[in-house]
């Protein structure tokens, strides 16, 4: 039935995009020049390339895996916060922009930097010390197999998952600019990801992640400034705003989050400081090994930390790229050209554009040819690389978390790389067939964020009882986040549960106040309120298993355990490169933006 | 992982960006002598023109400073 279901999505889908295609053509669609293939082929031969030269470099499966571990902080820094800026990223917190007005900002601000510098400051040191390949690996020293290996089947669902989603992503965008066939985009993207992870793994992974950083703020930052320019500067695009907008805040971060009435979000601001600020963000920031592999990547430990540092400070400058694109959709797209952006089940129906367009749309308006190219290819570098983080990270869990528990144990360090290379290509391939349930989904990023709240949340709940108290059994491990996937699972069913049955895709406001304290709030604030519940469960049941269970003796939580675990001597270090003294910087900055666009 | 010696990732960026750069200067370049029947809004700046300049610039200095053969002077070509 559910199948049933998604397939007749996926065709209704394809007959509309395809039918609108033709429709629309004048106004959807761009022609390239040839100087804008070229630009676009040469980014495909570059990553080829790389993927290729990189091939030698990664005999291992140190190599393979962790890239050797010998990233300088500044290149860990910028994978670390390029796996993280896809384009899945762009677009969906682009249309969370243009939806929801500067509140999708706090993705950036305490929805990340508070959780990024935690990560460099306390966590890292343990994940760095023990040595491990992951953060499942970490779950098994800690807790035992039995939560490394729930850790590593959830993660693996959820990276495909993930992956998915950006190629879906992508072949909109292809299809939306270009009118390239979907199929094209998808096939053609994804045998590029799978060649280049494949044979550099980690190490191609990361080359790529870091020109993608480049790619992207050089292809997109025109929009802005060119947009600005065009709505007769800041003051100006925000007076039309609110102008277009009335009894709406759209311009505000905190002022418009004291009632849920008082924002389009629907949301409390209980739930952006404990929901996104803590949970959620804490989850992926901290426990998300696509995201954290790129760090325990770096060459020792206080290149970890800076570079984790370094990546807070690059995340916090987003917003330029990301959340002014939306706000200029509302200010110059919907006032100038008349274009209103609608969800996505209303823009299939009608044939008309989604939030998720706004970037695209934009992209359109201000860049010609060449640049159009530059700003095509930093989309498909941004999908790309998030695929590729995806992969990789797929790859490492899969094999080492996975494969050589539960499959083959005592395999030779070679046939474990071997394993890597053909995993990246089969995740790769496997992705493709979970692409279309981002159909489901009004916004592109709500469906990731129910993806961290389903899986990485509770990993986070046990992973930070773990390191902070010894009490803390095996047994509470493994049960602790078994519960709180089952409740993150249990209340998004709960929310979309009408009298009619289940719909994935519409809220029943009756359930949603249960959850969220009003029946106001959409899709992205409830899902703050159940990953902070689902976490607040999780830690519970960890806490109460652990009372009557038998803990691991003490001598086997050294390097595991805040108070067991000694921090490595690394030599001298002047007071500003301590990766604290720059934390402690960056959460002064944190604060004074929040207070510049209170 | 030390036998060959590896290319610094920011000589490919900055090989990449240098070649970007001077296809979009180029092309605006052909578009502000012979402007087009449909423009993009905002194109009388010529944005194509002062980006493409300034992709050179940066794909320049990184392409020199990360050369394969100036890795072993200086720092290393670490950043």
């Amino acid at each position: 039935m559910k199948t049933n279901r998604l397939l007749a999505s996926a065709l209704v889908f394809l007959a509309s995009t395809g039918s609108a295609s033709a429709a629309d053509a004048p106004s959807r669609l761009l022609t390239l020049d040839p100087v804008d293939l070229t630009v676009i082929i040469l980014y495909f031969a570059a990553v080829l390339g790389i993927g290729f030269y990189l091939k030698k470099y990664t005999a291992t499966g140190e190599d393979f895996f962790m890239a050797g571990r010998k990233m300088t902080a500044w290149i860990a820094g910028l994978s670390f916060i390029s796996a993280n800026l896809s384009s899945l990223e762009t677009m969906g917190w682009s249309a969370m922009a243009y939806q929801y007005g500067m509140l999708g900002a706090h993705a950036y601000l305490i929805g990340a930097i508070p959780a990024i510098l935690f990560l460099a400051v306390f966590m890292m040191p343990f994940y760095y010390i023990c040595r491990t390949h992951s953060v499942p690996g970490y779950l098994k020293l800690r807790f035992g197999e039995a939560s490394r290996s729930l850790a590593g089947i959830s993660f693996t669902v959820m990276t495909v998952l993930v992956c998915g989603v950006n190629m879906f992503a992508m072949a909109k965008v292809m299809q939306l600019i270009l009118g390239w066939n979907i199929h094209f985009s998808i096939w053609v993207s994804s045998i590029t990801v799978a060649v280049y992870v494949s044979l550099g793994g980690l190490l191609s992974a990361v080359f790529n992640e870091v020109l993608q950083f480049f790619l992207i703020w050089l292809g997109i930052l025109l929009i802005p400034i060119l947009g600005i320019i065009e709505a007769g500067g800041w003051t100006n695009m925000i007076a039309a705003i609110n102008a277009a907008n009335p009894g709406q805040n759209f311009t505000s971060l905190w002022s418009n989050l004291g009632s849920p009435a008082d924002n389009p979000i629907g949301l409390h601001w209980t739930g952006m400081v404990f929901g996104l600020g803590l949970a959620i963000s804490f989850g992926y920031w901290c426990t998300d090994f696509l995201q954290v592999q790129r760090v325990m990547a770096a060459k020792n430990l206080r290149s970890a930390q800076n570079g984790t540092v370094i990546g807070a400070v690059l995340k916090m400058a987003v917003p330029i790229i990301v959340t002014i694109p939306g706000l200029l959709g509302l200010a110059v797209l919907t006032q100038k050209a008349g274009i209103t952006l609608v969800p996505e089940s209303v823009a299939q129906a009608t044939g008309g554009h989604s939030y998720n367009e706004v970037l695209p749309l934009m992209m359109s308006r201000y860049l010609g040819p060449g640049l159009l190219g530059l700003g095509i290819t930093a989309m498909i570098a941004g999908f790309m690389s998030g695929m590729a983080g995806n992969v990789s990270a797929f790859a490492t869990v899969w094999t080492y978390d996975v494969y050589r528990p539960l499959i083959r144990k005592n395999a030779s360090d070679s046939h474990y790389v071997r394993m890597g290379r053909w995993c990246s290509v089969i995740g790769v391939f496997i992705a493709i067939g979970t692409a279309y349930a981002a159909m489901w989904f009004s916004n592109i990023l709500v469906y990731l964020q129910v993806l961290v709240g389903f899986f990485i949340v509770p990993l986070f709940g046990v992973v930070i009882l773990g390191m902070t108290w010894k009490r803390a059994t095996p047994a509470a491990g493994f049960w602790g986040f078994l519960a709180g996937i089952l409740a993150a699972i249990g209340q998004w069913i709960y929310i979309h549960l009408h009298s009619g049955g289940f719909d994935p895709v519409r809220l029943n406001p009756a359930h949603v106040e249960k959850i969220a304290f009003t029946p106001l709030a959409m899709d992205f604030a409830v899902n703050l309120y159940s990953a902070l519940w689902s976490l607040l469960f999780c830690m519970a049941v960890t806490v109460v298993v652990s009372v009557f269970t038998r803990p691991k003796p003490v001598s086997e939580l050294k390097n595991l355990v805040m108070g067991l675990t000694r921090l490595p001597d690394e030599g001298p270090c002047p007071w500003y490169r301590k990766p604290g003294f720059w934390a402690a910087v960056v959460l002064a900055a944190l604060i004074a933006v929040n207070i510049m666009f209170w | 992982m030390s036998e060959p010696k590896q290319i610094p990732i920011w000589f490919f960026i900055g090989v990449l960006l240098s070649v970007y750069g001077v296809l979009i200067f180029v092309s605006g370049v052909v578009r502000w002598l012979h402007p087009p029947a449909v423009r993009t809004v905002m194109e009388h700046l010529h944005p194509a023109v002062w980006w493409g300049l300034l992709l050179s610039v940066i794909g320049g200095f990184y392409t020199a400073r990360y050369r394969p053969g100036r890795r072993e002077s200086g720092k290393k070509g670490k950043p």
